[in-house]
């Protein structure tokens, strides 16, 4: 360039280049900048030499600490693991009432059971199983199979209507899908369901539906059976909804709600963790 | 104005786009009339349209054009501005869609409900619509237009070719078009950012190649002697883009007449291309490509010279050579090799500098001029830009050091970082670009109004504030909850805790993307003003161009 040309503002020179009227200055590199892109560069080498980094052809640099990231993290796994082991082997053999008394291993089911329950059970029956349409509550002591430890420990390992051989299983009819009850009958023994908590009319006709084609497995008082998972008929929770509308549309096309079978997907203290906590949950039923 | 008049002739270069556009025009007929899916079908009918009316803008503009296009006007280069207002058109439009479904799509994860059951307005289906609107729509018009403008300007040359710069800008957004309604469609080949299918590739990569040559020709015919630096990062954009949609997108199809194909690569491997692919996506389409952006604007804004000719060179050096290596830092912790996993997370970090390199010389770019900040809101939002873009680039190399990683990743203090970087750097400098492009593009004196861009920038500032802070507490709350454990050794919280807790915060995240909306709408009113109502401006060496449309 044939002068140098300064920039008035700074007293800078140009690259005496003009680009659509651009220019560019001749600052040299800010000192902090590059002095802190070197300790960058020195931290990766420092990196290099500790930690795995390069590949080479089969390999790769192990590095100085002998450090591996998977190594960590199984041993920190066997490592959780020891240490819940101690407590879980009396688990394992200890019945289910003697972990609810005993304090050490009761307190071991409920956290093991309360981190189980967030990550299997809530999906459905919500978090802290406040339950939804279709999914039970349980922190009430209104129990389809049961409320005890032992049922509640049954049922988990089995499911209803489940995969597992021994599941629990009943059916209740299709009542109008299947032609059993009319219309008209259908709407009928909906209100003298309905009166059994207070809130319908109950006339003979309803009544007597009901004893013809209910009373076997929900009772002639329409309680319940829980035998048979045959909801109490006489409380105001309704796993449907208890509206004339739901009740009609239960009787007409039946209900078979699923809940799987936990044996072999979880571990055996894991479920009986799970059964103390359930139980805990607000309406557990002494064994 | 002494013009000789020529006898006009159709140039090689139109023959040999209608033979392309109507050999296109046969296959996408044959396609459509045997795909084996619907979307197939579809999709080869709009590329027979499109081909159609390709061939009919051909003759159009032949018969409208008067003869070979003036190389000079009055002494001066005549440049090619049409196909860069439709370009900066088309941005504004994706931006606003793109930002739109953005916020819809945050209210979906704030209210699930909102998926409304329909496949079309699925969170998985409007995810990619929004990623590709504001990222390729929005951001490529954007980048389309200022490189085919600061590349004729600071190499006073016209663009080469009467149809090829066309060709480019209307052949991406048909891209667009096709890559969108295919997401709306159900149709994606399941790599993030690269969800078109092959055929959607390929048609991108014929214009992409297209624009590296016009690009390239506009360089050859400068009559500066160098090359100026905003140049450089549009050429090292346009080059790494192709490199990188050429390898992530390596895939065969079942069969040409269905839009399904499969990846040549699978495990590990993939991943490992797709995140070079995804993290260099970041850092070539939205880092060195909105640099030149930068480069061009901030100068010109504030007129005063670029900080430092050293610093460019050694960033941009140190940027293109580093970035490449970085992207194995969005695998950490996976069954990628743990050696990868480090070298990517070093690489990163020793890009944190040549990242700053950038900000620097933006922000030094200033002295002398930092009270243009007082009365110009455009340079403010430009001069913002850097800010975010300092911002963000600090905390990517923060997130690729593998203790930070196993706290933030899978966590939305990732979205957060995305976005400031997204919504506070490349919205921001390409807003503050466009701001500068209208009035410059349309002859206008300034804009319409400066008051509605002071609105647009706080209203975008507190949105943007509003998401990333939301983000921030939301993800780092979230990846704690995570690693929780009791003291005897069981996790302290379920999935769905976390979901619960985050809710809060994906209430304000929308509402930040609201405020981003409405800017936006701002905006869009502001530019339409400028070019209905602005005060022309008596061109002083620019040649009067007819409208775009």
């Amino acid at each position: 360039m044939a002068e140098r040309d300064i920039d008035r503002l700074s007293g800078i020179s140009t690259t005496g280049h003009e680009w659509d009227g651009l220019k560019e200055l001749n600052n040299p590199l800010p000192k902090w900048w590059l002095w802190t892109w070197y300790a960058c560069i020195a931290w990766a080498l420092v990196y290099y030499v500790l930690y795995p980094s390069w590949p080479l052809a089969s390999s790769y640099t192990k590095g100085l600490l002998g450090y591996s990231q998977r190594q960590d993290a199984l041993d920190k796994v066997a490592e959780g693991q020891a240490a819940r082991a101690v407590i879980g082997k009396g688990l394992a053999t200890a019945e289910l009432s003697a972990i609810a008394a005993d304090p050490k291993m009761r307190e071991f089911a409920m956290a093991n059971g309360k981190a189980a329950f967030g990550d299997n059970c809530a999906p459905c029956h919500g978090s802290a199983g406040v339950g939804g349409p279709g999914f039970p509550s349980l922190q009430d002591d209104d129990w389809l199979w049961g409320g005890k430890l032992s049922d509640i420990h049954q049922t988990l390992k089995v499911g209803i209507r489940s995969t597992h051989d021994e599941t629990r299983q009943t059916q209740m009819p299709a009542f109008g899908k299947d032609g059993v009850l009319k219309k008209d009958e259908i709407s009928t023994v909906a209100d003298y369901v309905l009166s059994l908590s207070g809130k319908g009319t109950a006339t003979p006709a309803g009544k007597q539906l009901f004893a013809d084609n209910c009373a076997s497995c929900h009772g002639e008082d329409g309680k319940g059976n829980i035998e048979m998972g045959a909801p109490n008929l006489t409380d105001a929770i309704w796993l449907y909804g208890g509206t004339k509308e739901k009740i009609v549309e239960t009787v007409t096309n039946s209900r078979a709600g699923v809940m799987p079978t936990w044996e072999g997907r979880l571990d055996p203290v894991t479920i009986k963790s799970l059964a103390v906590y359930v139980h805990s949950l607000g309406g557990g039923k002494p064994d | 104005m002494a013009r000789t008049v020529e006898a006009k002739r159709i140039t090689a270069e139109e023959i040999g786009y209608v033979l392309f556009l109507g050999a296109l025009l046969v296959a996408c007929l044959l396609i459509a009339s045997r795909a084996w899916d619907q979307v197939m079908a579809i999709h080869a009918g709009v590329g027979a349209l499109f081909s159609a009316i390709g061939i009919f803008l051909v003759f159009k503009g032949f018969s409208d054009r008067p003869s070979q296009p003036d190389q000079l006007v009055d002494g001066k280069p005549n440049y090619n501005f049409g196909p860069i207002k439709f370009a900066s058109v088309a941005a504004m439009f994706w931006g606003i869609a793109g930002f739109l479904v953005g916020f819809i799509i945050a209210m979906q994860l704030a209210f699930p409900a909102l998926n409304f059951d329909f496949p079309l307005s699925n969170f998985g289906r409007l995810r990619p619509l929004h990623t590709s609107a504001v990222i390729f729509a929005f951001g490529g018009n954007v980048l389309l237009a200022t490189s085919f403008y600061v590349v004729q300007r600071t190499c006073q040359a016209r663009m080469p070719g009467i149809v090829t710069p066309w060709f480019i800008v209307l052949g991406y957004n048909a891209f667009i078009v096709i890559a969108g309604t295919g997401y709306l469609l159900g149709v994606t080949q399941g790599k993030e950012y690269a969800e078109p299918e092959w055929y959607a590739d390929l048609w991108l990569t014929v214009v992409w190649v297209v624009y590296l040559l016009a690009f390239l020709g506009t360089i050859w015919k400068r009559k500066e002697p160098h090359i100026y630096v905003a140049n450089w990062f549009y050429l090292a954009f346009i080059v790494t883009i192709a490199m990188l949609h050429l390898g992530n997108n390596m895939s065969v199809p079942v069969s040409i007449y269905t839009s399904k194909s499969v990846q040549v690569f699978s495990g590990v491997q993939d991943a490992m291309v797709q995140w070079w692919y995804g993290h260099n996506a970041v850092g070539f389409f939205l880092t060195a490509g909105f640099l030149a952006i930068m480069y061009y604007f901030v100068p010109k804004r504030a007129e005063r010279p670029v900080y430092s000719y050293r610093l460019s060179i050694v960033h941009f050096w140190a940027l293109i050579f580093l970035y490449i290596w970085a992207g194995p830092h969005h695998l950490h912790y996976t069954a990628l090799p743990e050696w990868a996993s480090t070298l990517g997370a070093t690489f990163s970090i020793m890009l944190w500098m040549p990242s700053w390199g950038g900000m620097i010389n933006g922000l030094m770019t200033l002295s002398g001029a930092w009270d243009k900040l007082r009365t110009d809101p455009v340079l403010r939002m430009l001069v913002v830009s850097v800010a975010f873009y300092g911002m963000s680039t600090f905390e990517g190399p923060l997130m690729s050091v593998k203790a930070v990683n196993s706290l933030s990743h899978y966590t939305d203090w990732t979205i957060g970082h995305v976005h400031s970087g997204a919504l506070g750097w490349v919205g921001f400098v390409s807003f503050g670009a466009l701001y500068c492009l209208y009035p410059w593009l349309w002859n206008r004196k300034q804009l319409y109004s400066l008051k509605l861009v002071s609105w647009h920038f706080w209203l975008a500032t507190l949105g943007i504030v509003l998401y990333i802070c939301a983000m921030w507490v939301s993800g780092i709350m979230q990846g704690l909850m995570w690693r929780a454990y009791d003291k005897l050794g069981f996790l302290e919280y379920s999935f769905i805790e976390t979901v619960e807790a985050m809710h809060p915060f994906y209430v304000i995240r929308a509402l930040g993307g609201l405020l981003f909306v409405l800017g936006a709408l701002i905006m869009a009113y502001n530019l339409y003003m400028t070019v209905q109502k602005g005060e022309r401006e008596e061109p002083a060496g620019q040649p009067v161009l007819a409208p775009a449309e």
